[in-house]
């Protein structure tokens, strides 16, 4: 059989009014949305303060960075996995009524649609705001991020969860049902086991997201390296701020790591 | 005393044919004594209180109190700022996940054969996720002055780090036969890849980075904070003015915002699938 390779050809089919389209969509919202941004300029000390950040991470102050006391490195660090360590712990149990009341195979469904609302009304206000707010509670402090922490987590556990019992096997519950079960027990021994490891891999995905958040919240006061970091960088004392970044960085390397190698032997069960 | 001792080493189980089964030592019981002390010093390293909760916790609802209800005749200057946070947020979009194209071909095992640029492109399409985008948009701020400008640079680079990421690990999991197939006939590697590969993963591309679009709405509300531009910088000033009222509708604007936003992306993402 022979395949004429020109027919074939002309069978293709015509994209390019799709793709000229595009193009031009995608074009007109660049336009749109730079009319708005005026663009300064380089500052004059722009380029050396750039500069000064890559030597400061380079040659990073030692005194700073290997110092034991209250205001050096290791221990803000250490503060810093403490304040996202209870956040996510708060938050990770707050969430749980919250995404029972959002799933709709749970509850009914107005009820669930009720929750989704609250959920994203939580979710939609910013970190710094919650901080704010709880710093008038608690004072400033490491306080206030735990707190912080804790609230800013509910939206994307909430998320997850929901998936997770929304993927609920009924099958099993109702078989448990049938070989005589009390409620505790289809709970023991139904549902439990279903949700356990998908609830606590969410947990630890959220740990290494909060550990990120948790150094933001320093600069509205509430603990942790965020404020020596900005404080640093205010005034200009560029060895400080490198010998901060290095901490924060390996930091947040080997706690990425660590998650992905328990959340991957979670999976595998 | 026998109890707690069969909670760490269960008992024996004596089968049928007499053979003794020693079960396996749980893991749980080690898990939770462990978890326990992290949670108690990480407890007192952060002087956390229930007593101070208790205490004060009326002046959170007095705040939240006071934004309801929000004040409606300062919508019309909340506009300005809300555009701007969008369009911030939308080029950064748009631009981050073009420059994420080329980043995440050179950072896929399967395209680029060259181990030590492979290495050194994925390290530092790490270090981009490891700061935090706060931080990105204060150094920015410090390099193109204050404004929306600095605010867009951070997150077009906090989207190419995980645009990037997403793709070259959708990327390898691609069918490589095609671009053999191509590579055979005489293409050349960025031909083949335009034409056996972009294919494969353009429906996830793009829905990735949708959904990075819709985070970095939320993320340009808070770059204000450093001076980024957006409607942080009224928001943070509003907040230091206890002018509760306009704060709730600053944050009622951008949550009907935000839900417009994402119920366009999932109805879009829907459609791509």
């Amino acid at each position: 059989m022979k395949v004429e390779v020109k027919k074939q050809l002309e069978k293709e089919p015509k994209l390019w009014i799709v793709k000229l389209l595009s193009t031009l969509f995608v074009l007109s919202l660049i336009i749109w949305t730079s009319n708005s941004l005026e663009y300064h300029g380089i500052q004059e000390s722009g380029v050396s303060i750039a500069k000064n950040i890559l030597v400061g991470i380079v040659s990073p102050s030692t005194d700073l960075l290997i110092n034991f006391k209250i205001n050096g490195v290791p221990y803000l660090l250490l503060q810093t996995i403490a304040i996202a360590i209870l956040g996510t712990i708060i938050g990770s149990i707050i969430s749980v009524p919250f995404a029972f009341m959002c799933s709709a195979n749970v509850v009914p469904k107005w009820i669930s649609t009720l929750g989704t609302i609250i959920v994203a009304a939580i979710r939609t206000i910013p970190s710094f705001v919650y901080g704010l707010m709880f710093i008038r509670v608690t004072g400033p402090g490491a306080f206030a991020g735990v707190l912080t922490i804790g609230v800013v987590s509910i939206g994307m556990i909430t998320k997850l969860y929901i998936e997770a019992i929304e993927d609920l096997d009924k099958n099993i519950i109702e078989s448990l049902d049938v070989a005589g079960c009390t409620l505790v027990q289809k709970v023991r021994y139904g549902i439990l086991p279903q949700l356990s490891t998908n609830f606590v891999s969410t947990a630890i995905y959220r740990f290494e997201i909060n550990l990120k958040d948790a150094t933001v919240l320093g600069l509205v006061g509430a603990g942790g390296i965020g404020a020596p970091l900005i404080f640093a960088m205010n005034s200009y004392r560029w060895k400080e701020v490198g010998a901060i970044l290095i901490g924060l960085i390996i930091l947040v390397i080997v706690v990425e790591y660590c998650s992905t190698r328990i959340r991957a032997k979670l999976a595998r069960g | 005393m026998d109890t707690l001792k069969n909670l760490i080493i269960p008992k024996k189980i004596i089968l049928n044919n007499g053979k003794e089964i020693q079960p396996p030592i749980p893991k749980l019981p080690f898990i939770l004594v462990g978890l326990i002390v992290i949670v108690i010093a990480s407890a007192e390293l952060t002087d956390f209180s229930f007593e101070k909760i208790i205490k004060n916790g009326h002046q959170f609802t007095a705040i939240l109190s006071a934004m309801i209800p929000p004040n409606w005749g300062y919508a019309k200057e909340v506009i300005k700022p809300l555009k701007e946070t969008i369009q911030m947020s939308l080029l950064g979009s748009i631009v981050g996940s073009i420059l994420a194209v080329p980043f995440a071909i050179l950072a896929s095992v399967n395209i680029n054969h060259n181990k030590p640029l492979l290495l050194i492109i994925r390290f530092l399409l790490s270090l981009v996720r490891t700061l935090p985008t706060l931080i990105i948009a204060l150094i920015a701020t410090f390099i193109f002055d204050l404004g929306p400008f600095a605010g867009t640079i951070a997150i077009a680079i906090f989207t190419l780090g995980i645009v990037a990421k997403m793709i070259y690990e959708k990327i390898e999991t691609v069918d490589m036969g095609p671009f053999e197939a191509l590579e055979a006939l005489g293409a050349t590697k960025l031909k083949a890849f335009l034409s056996a590969i972009i294919p494969q993963i353009l429906p996830s591309y793009l829905s990735n980075c949708l959904y990075c679009f819709e985070v970095n709405v939320r993320y340009a509300a808070i770059l204000g904070y450093v001076g980024a531009g957006g409607i942080g910088l009224i928001l943070n000033e509003k907040i230091g003015w206890r002018e509760y009222d306009k704060v709730g509708m600053m944050l009622f604007m951008l949550f009907v915002t935000v839900v417009i936003i994402e119920y366009l992306s999932k109805y879009i993402r829907g459609k791509l699938r």
